[in-house]
């Protein structure tokens, strides 16, 4: 466990850079963090997907997996690897300041 | 410079329901891990991208040694089997099937149909055996949307150089 400076906050984060407290996280560090995972410009959609992801962790605790981001956005499979190329779940969770997503499916 | 891409490919052989999941599962988690995968369906596994098929596979209990009365919901019945005379009665494969997709559908696991679909929406790239083709006397159009073409064993080793290739 670590702590490192994003967007002039200090947070902490664990050896696979996700974030471990996800009270400490802002709209600034998900830009910053974006930004290092290849995604300069996160749009409407890349934002609607974020609030999602934070407040589906608030509820149940953990990140969403991918299957359960597209069942309950209404977003395609094909849509979220658009957005978030490469590993979208874990991309968003990184992003959101979340843990990484657990489950298979 | 961008580091390369770690690729992974699949070789499926079985028609089982069973033995159909392993390359799902560890496919959508490479995906998952933004890892390239590709899928040859050759011989019996086939039958995962077949469109009269894919969604009828099934688990016999004849001659399935690990398949015990526990699974079937009997408490403390871990080392007791289902005997061969019984699994081989009318409607036991189907029972166990039935069995094995209500536990899949409780996990929250899709049908094979709608995981490769999430596969190939994930850039899953899926590939028909042509011996297997030839041999069982199919087409192109008996396989579903997501199935890129028919391609040669050779024409396999060269589109995945550099992959990591596990058969199942």
């Amino acid at each position: 466990m670590s702590t490192r400076t994003i967007a002039g906050k200090t947070v902490q984060m664990n050896d696979e850079g996700f974030m471990t407290n996800p009270s400490e996280w802002t709209r600034e560090i998900a830009a910053e963090v974006a930004k290092e995972e290849g995604l300069p410009d996160l749009n409407t959609s890349h934002w609607k997907v974020i609030e999602f992801c934070r407040s589906d962790a608030t509820s149940s605790g953990k990140s969403p997996t991918l299957r359960r981001i597209t069942t309950a956005t209404g977003l395609s499979t094909k849509e979220m690897f658009a957005l978030f190329p490469k590993g979208p779940a874990k991309k968003v969770a990184k992003i959101s300041g979340l843990g990484k997503p657990e489950g298979c499916v | 410079m961008a580091e390369e891409t770690r690729k992974v490919a699949f070789i499926c052989s079985k028609g089982d329901l069973d033995m159909a999941y392993p390359a799902l599962v560890m496919g959508w988690a490479a995906l998952g891990n933004g890892i390239d995968v590709t899928i040859f369906f050759t011989f019996w596994g086939m039958d995962m991208i077949r469109k009269t098929r894919q969604d009828h596979l099934q688990i016999a209990p004849v001659g399935n040694t690990a398949m015990k009365l526990s699974m079937m919901g009997v408490k403390g019945m871990d080392n007791a089997g289902i005997p061969n005379l019984l699994g081989a009665l009318p409607g036991m494969t189907a029972f166990a099937t039935k069995l094995m997709k209500d536990k899949m559908h409780a996990l929250g696991v899709p049908p094979v149909g709608e995981y490769l679909q999430m596969m190939v929406d994930g850039g899953a790239q899926l590939y028909a055996c042509k011996l297997s083709v030839d041999m069982m006397g199919l087409k192109k159009e008996d396989f579903v949307d997501g199935v890129i073409d028919i391609v040669t064993a050779s024409d396999f080793m060269d589109m995945t150089e550099g992959a990591q290739i596990i058969f199942i």
